[in-house]
Parts: C-alpha cells; structure tokens; sequence
C-alpha cells in the first residue's frame, strides 16, 4: 500500500511528482536530463510493444526504457 | 609560430540544439573531419571568415548534456574543456542553446561558464519558442548572466553575422560564477585554489573530483546540478515573457500517434525502408554502371594508347580499376547518406528507436541498428559508416560485425550464376519457382546468421559502458537541405579517402598475383597459345580470351589456386573455383570475371548464358561426371553468403573502428563460418 509508485508505472495522460531515484548511476543521468525532485512528469505514451515509454518533463519528450523509468519514485 | 594560431572557438550544446547546423552556417564547405587521439569520435573542424576578414578555427564538440561525462562522445567534450593545456583548449566556447528548452540548455552553460572559460551563449530557435509562447527577455538574460547572448536562427542563417560581430570583439570578460560551487566542499577547494590561484572554483572541484580527492563524487555531481537547476529555474522565471501558443508541440503530438502507432507505425517505418533499400539498388545502378563504363573504358584508352609495358599494364590494369573500385560505391553512399540526413533531420530516427529498441536489444542491438541493417543488403559499406549515430560502444560493435552477413548486391550476380547452374528451372507445387526460393533462402540464411551471431556476442563481449536509453524525443522539423548536403560530401569524402588507400592498394597487389607467374610461361604465352591452337581454324577473339585464359592458369594467382585446393577440396572446390576465390577477395563479384577468363569468355555479363554452358561442360576427371553438381553449387552458394570476400568493407570496418582488431576478427569468423558451413552443406548433398 504504501509503496511508492514509479514514473513506469503511470498510464498514458497520467502526471505523477519526482520524489528520489533508486539507482545512483541513472539518476546523474537522468538529473541533467532535468528530472529533478520536485519536477511533474507526465507519462505520454509507450511503444507498441510496452517498452521503451516517452514521458513529458519541463515541455520536452523524453524517450527512455521502462526499468530505467521505474527507477524513478513519484511523491 | 605560436603567435600566429588562428583564434579556436569550439562549439558546445545538447543534442539537437542546432550546433551542427550553426557550424554548417559558420564554416560552409571549409570543414575537415578528423579524429580525437585515441576514441573513435569524429573531430570536425573549419575555418570562418568574420566580417572584418579575420580568420578563425571553429571546432564542433559532440553534443553533450552536461561536463560529467555520461557516454564516449560527451568524455572527449570534458577532456578537452578541463585541460587548458591541451591543443585543442579553445580560446572561447559558444555555447548554442535550443531556446524553445531553455532550461535543460542552460545547465551545461553555467558549467561551462563556471569553469572560467570565455563563452558566448548562443539563443538558437527562438522562433520555435515564440511558436510554444516562450519569450524570454534577452537583456535581463545578459546582465544576470553576465555573458553576451546573441539571439540566432541556424536554419535560415539569421543573427548569424551578430555572432561573428561579437566574436571579433575576441573573448568576452567573464563575471563572477554563475553558482559558487565553494559550498560543496569548502576546505578541500579552498586548500586547491590556494595552490593553483589561477583557477575558479569551479575548476577546482572537477580537479579534486578527478585526482580521487574528492570521494563521493555522485553526491557532490548531484548537489552541484540540482542547485543549479534551482538557480536556471528562477532566473528563467525572471526572464520569461509571456506570448500566445500557436501549438507547435501539438502537431509533434499528432505525427506521433500515427507514426509511432502499433499497426501504422511499423507499417510506415517498412515502408520506409523499402524506399531507402529500393533507392540503393536501383538508383545508384546507372551511376554506378557509368562509373563502370568510364573507368573501363579509360584503362582500355589507356592499354591501347601508352607504350606496352609494366608501368601501362599498373595503370591501366592495376591502378585505374582500382581507384574506379573505390569510385563505384559513391552513389550508393550518397543516396543512403542522403535518407539518414533527411531522418536525423527531421527526428524520424528517434522514432525508429522507440519502434525498434525492444526487439533489437534482445539481440544486443540497437534501435537504431535497424537501418545499418537493411542498407546492408544493399551495400555493406554505406550501412558501416551509417553505424555512427549509435552511441552505445558494444551494440555499434556488435552492429558492425555482423552487417556484412546481410547478403549485398554484390552478391548477387554470384547467386544468379551458381543458382541457374546447378538448381533446376522448374516450380514447385505448380507456383513457387525453386530457383526463386534458393534465392530467398540464402537471403534469408545471411539475415539469421546476422541476427545469431549478433545474440552469440552479446553473450561474449564486456560490456565497456552500461547501456541505457535516456534521449531527447526531439519536436518533428522540416529537413535543412544544407545539412543534407553536407552529410554527403562529409561521407563520400571519408570513404574516398580514408578506406579507398586501403582498396587501391590490395587490388594492385590482387592485380600482380593474376598477371605475373612463376617461370616463363606468361612471357611466352603468345607462343604457347599459338602451338596449342595450331592447326585449328580459329577469330583474333578467340585467340585473344584463350591468350587470358592461359595467363591466368599460369599466374601467382592459379599457383596459389592450386596450392590451396588440398584446403578447399573437402568443400568440393578444384583450383580453378581457388582461383576465382582469391581474385574475387577484392570483391565478390569479380568471381563471375574471373570464372569467365577461365573458361575463355570474352565478357561475363553479355554471356552469362554461353558461361553457364561453359561451365555446365565441364568434367571431373577423376569420375567423369559434370563437374558443376548440386553440391559444389549449394557449397559455392552457402560459401559466398558468409565469407567476407570484400576488402572494401574491411578497409570501412577499419577506419569506423580505428584499429585493425575488428576487421581481422571480422575476417577471420566469417571465414570460419563460410568454411565450416559450405564443408556441411557439400557433405549432406554429396
């Protein structure tokens, strides 16, 4: 219950807060990208075959795959 | 002549800010494409003429996100900014910022700017962000920032002389740091600036991060961005005015929803690639049989016109074909260059990474391998270098190596030959004609050798940088045909010159082997034919392919023929099959050539039929039966699908790969695996 939702677990139109990253490495990454804590994100859509996901942050698409979207824990 | 270096202004951005376009703008034709020492990154520099005349060097950096290196490509933009004594430290960076995403660009602004050296921040596509009603307010934005900000447009060229104005002013002052970064490590930066005076503290802390001083480096990386963030943020807030949409991004929106639909997307991106791979095959074949034409038509020119001798049998035999070898392939580079441009341009590629990604990185691919892929039934040289836009070290690799196993054109006219030889020419079940399907089968064949062995490395390999997908899905734009343009000339100039030494200088060796023999039998062939035929009514055609016929038989090239035919028998293969093997290493389809000197004809291509006749006639002398049977034709066939009878594509693996490892590698395991594979197919239908 109390487990926090992940970016690559939001459905199509569904908004969602950064909180904090669960992999160290990605999150460098993914703070230069712009997803910051704090930051909304909206999940756009996903490929035909469910992975990889393209999500919205700070009026940009940004492409990524889904395990590395579900390192990415919402408020 | 160190007081006489040009002024060097490097050019630094995201990816998709419009960097390449404004170095396209800025230097036109004058660029020259080089490497970095040691990475396989493409240097691209050239020389801008400003509008006082002055002449600066203007280096394009690849795109990068930030100065913490996440990938290859953004290392060597790090290497260069931190190392003020390294001969390509520039003098002042431009930074070119995509305005409609302002925020995500400033970032690696700030960090450049921090680290103390002269920048000039570059407002590319503000046009895009008045369209998203983003407006921002340029001269808050240059005093806050304290750094000259000219507002540009790369595609149409605008603002650029703004840009050059500012340039000649030389490097601009640069104000107090954008984030005194003092607070992250105060002691240790402190202790550094005290030794080193000349540095910002800036500078220092990638110091210290970089020499271990500093331990927990990620924490350090991610309080220095979000702090920044933090700061773009509020300034960007500062500076922003508000305008009206007109709704740009929801076009981007709408093209998406077809083009990356699970039905119409594919259905689109085949669609696609029928296009590029029909334009190959049939476009670039008149230029292509022109370049031909010419080239044969020059060395024979050149055969009848200069004295007779060794220097005009080089030139005309060994030289002229083989520069025309290098030549033949510039058509098809530029066609498929020019359909990669247009997607990079318009942001299709990304699209076919989000369609492809999944199902290509179970074969330790990439998205975009797709396209390396199809090319490569076309040609396996464009589709090489067209591996240069994946940024994933391994899966480039991967891509690399298995490209050529994809069956090219090439090929062929050696399947058409050794097909209508030996595979009847009848239907099966009243509609599918055999020869048709033993066609598509081999086809076939390559492909999953291609997409096997791919699978096979991806077990094997290390896998150097760990591979992730994290990348701009850019708004679609119209192509910049400039760009487009000088794609091409960038590519045809790399191949000419880069892999076409290496191809000139294996056919004139080639050329040597198949002209020159042991003793004196090709000095005396005239003689030798002459007696053979005596006696004989016979045309100056006749003695003239039977004059070839012979010289071949007795040249370095039949010697090596016949000293390899203990290796190959087991395949089914005599020492004239040897000989067309090791002509045709230069290419493949110089097997048709070289079996049509063998067998006196005059030209293989009017006479396919006559060769087929030929070669059907002749006999095995040890049981008296045709010699071209089913089996030493399945185990020609199965040998041309694998083996890498192409020195063009190991001169262009070579140069993509700057070392001689993957090519040799590359040599060696489709050698293997022709031997080992025709060996198996011989066997079973002997």
């Amino acid at each position: 219950m109390n487990k926090a939702k992940t970016v690559g677990e939001l459905k199509p139109g569904e908004k969602g807060t950064i909180c904090c990253f669960k992999d160290d490495t990605l999150s460098l990454k993914l703070l230069d990208m712009g997803c910051l804590p704090g930051t909304t994100v909206e999940m756009k859509f996903s490929a035909p075959l469910g992975d990889p996901i393209c999500i919205g942050v700070e009026g940009y698409s940004l492409l990524l795959r889904k395990a590395e979207a579900n390192t990415i824990s919402l408020v | 002549m160190k007081g006489a270096r040009r002024t060097l202004v490097a050019l630094v951005g995201n990816p998709n800010s419009g960097k390449s376009s404004l170095f396209n703008q800025l230097t036109g034709l004058n660029q020259k494409i080089g490497n970095f020492p040691g990475v396989t990154v493409d240097k691209k520099t050239g020389v801008c003429t400003l509008t006082n005349g002055e002449r600066i060097d203007v280096l394009d950096l690849p795109g990068t996100y930030s100065v913490y290196p996440k990938s290859k490509d953004e290392t060597v933009v790090t290497d260069i900014l931190l190392n003020t004594s390294d001969p390509l430290f520039p003098d002042v960076v431009v930074v070119v910022v995509d305005t409609s995403n302002i925020k995500r660009n400033l970032l690696l602004f700030t960090q450049i700017k921090d680290l103390g050296i002269p920048v000039i921040l570059a407002l590319n596509m503000v046009d895009m962000a008045d369209r998203i009603g983003k407006g921002y307010d340029l001269e808050l934005l240059e005093k806050e920032l304290e750094t000259p900000v000219v507002n540009i447009n790369a595609r149409n060229g605008v603002g650029i002389d703004r840009l050059k104005k500012v340039l000649e002013q030389g490097a601009p002052k640069q104000g107090k740091a954008f984030f005194d970064v003092t607070e992250l490590a105060s002691d240790q930066i402190k202790e550094h600036l005290g030794a080193n005076n000349a540095q910002t503290p800036y500078k220092a802390l990638h110091s210290l991060v970089n020499d271990g001083s500093i331990m927990d480096t990620n924490a350090i990386q991610a309080k220095d961005t979000t702090v920044r963030y933090g700061k773009i943020n509020k300034l960007v807030g500062k500076a922003e005015q508000k305008k009206t949409a007109i709704g740009l991004k929801l076009y981007t929106d709408k093209i998406d929803k077809i083009l990356t639909h699970k039905i119409w997307g594919y259905l689109i991106f085949t669609a696609i690639l029928f296009i590029i791979f029909q334009a190959i095959f049939a476009w670039a074949s008149w230029p292509m049989d022109l370049i031909d034409n010419v080239f044969s038509e020059f060395s024979f020119w050149l055969s009848k016109t200069l004295p007779a001798g060794i220097l005009t049998d080089l030139l005309a035999k060994g030289l002229v074909p083989g520069v025309g070898g290098v030549l033949i392939f510039i058509p098809q580079i530029a066609i498929l260059f020019a359909f990669i441009a247009i997607l990079e341009e318009t942001g299709y590629m990304a699209r076919v990474v989000f369609l492809m990604d999944k199902i290509m990185r179970r074969f330790g691919l990439n998205g975009k391998s797709v396209v390396p892929l199809i090319s490569g039934v076309a040609c396996a040289i464009p589709a090489i270098m067209a591996t240069r836009n994946i940024e994933n070290w391994k899966e480039r690799m991967i891509t690399i190596f298995v490209t050529p196993l994809m069956s090219c054109s090439a090929r062929l006219p050696v399947y058409t030959i050794l097909i209508a030889l030996v595979i009847p020419n009848e239907r099966v079940w009243g509609v599918f004609h055999i020869q048709g399907l033993v066609l598509l089968g081999l086809y076939l064949l390559g492909f999953l050798a291609a997409l096997f062995s791919a699978y096979v490395m991806k077990k094997i390999m290390k896998a150097g940088e760990r591979s992730f997908l994290i990348m701009e899905l850019p708004t679609y734009k119209m192509p910049r045909w400039r760009n487009v343009g000088l794609t091409i000339v960038e590519k045809v100039k790399t191949f000419s010159f880069e892999a076409g030494k290496i191809i000139v200088a294996v056919s004139i060796v080639l050329w040597v082997l198949a002209s020159y023999g042991p003793g004196d039998a090709i000095k005396n062939a005239e003689q030798n034919v002459q007696k053979s035929l005596e006696g004989k009514k016979y045309t100056q055609e006749q003695f003239n392919n039977q004059l070839a016929s012979y010289k071949l038989e007795n040249s370095y090239a039949a010697k090596l023929g016949k000293s390899i035919e203990p290796v190959i028998k087991p395949l089914g293969f005599n020492w004239k099959v040897g000989i067309a093997l090791i002509t045709s290493f230069a290419a493949r389809e110089v097997f048709v050539g070289t079996m049509a000197t063998i067998y006196s004809i005059q030209s293989a291509e009017e006479d396919v039929t006559t060769l087929k006749n030929r070669m059907r006639s002749e006999v095995d002398p040890e049981t008296g039966q045709p010699y071209f049977t089913l089996a030493l034709g399945l185990s020609l066939m199965v040998f041309y699908v694998f083996a890498m009878q192409c020195m063009s594509t190991l001169a262009i693996t070579y140069r993509e790969t700057k070392g001689w490892k993957w090519p040799v590698l590359q040599l060696v395991y489709m050698s293997g695996l022709a031997y080992v594979l025709a060996l198996v197919t011989y066997n079973i239908f002997v």
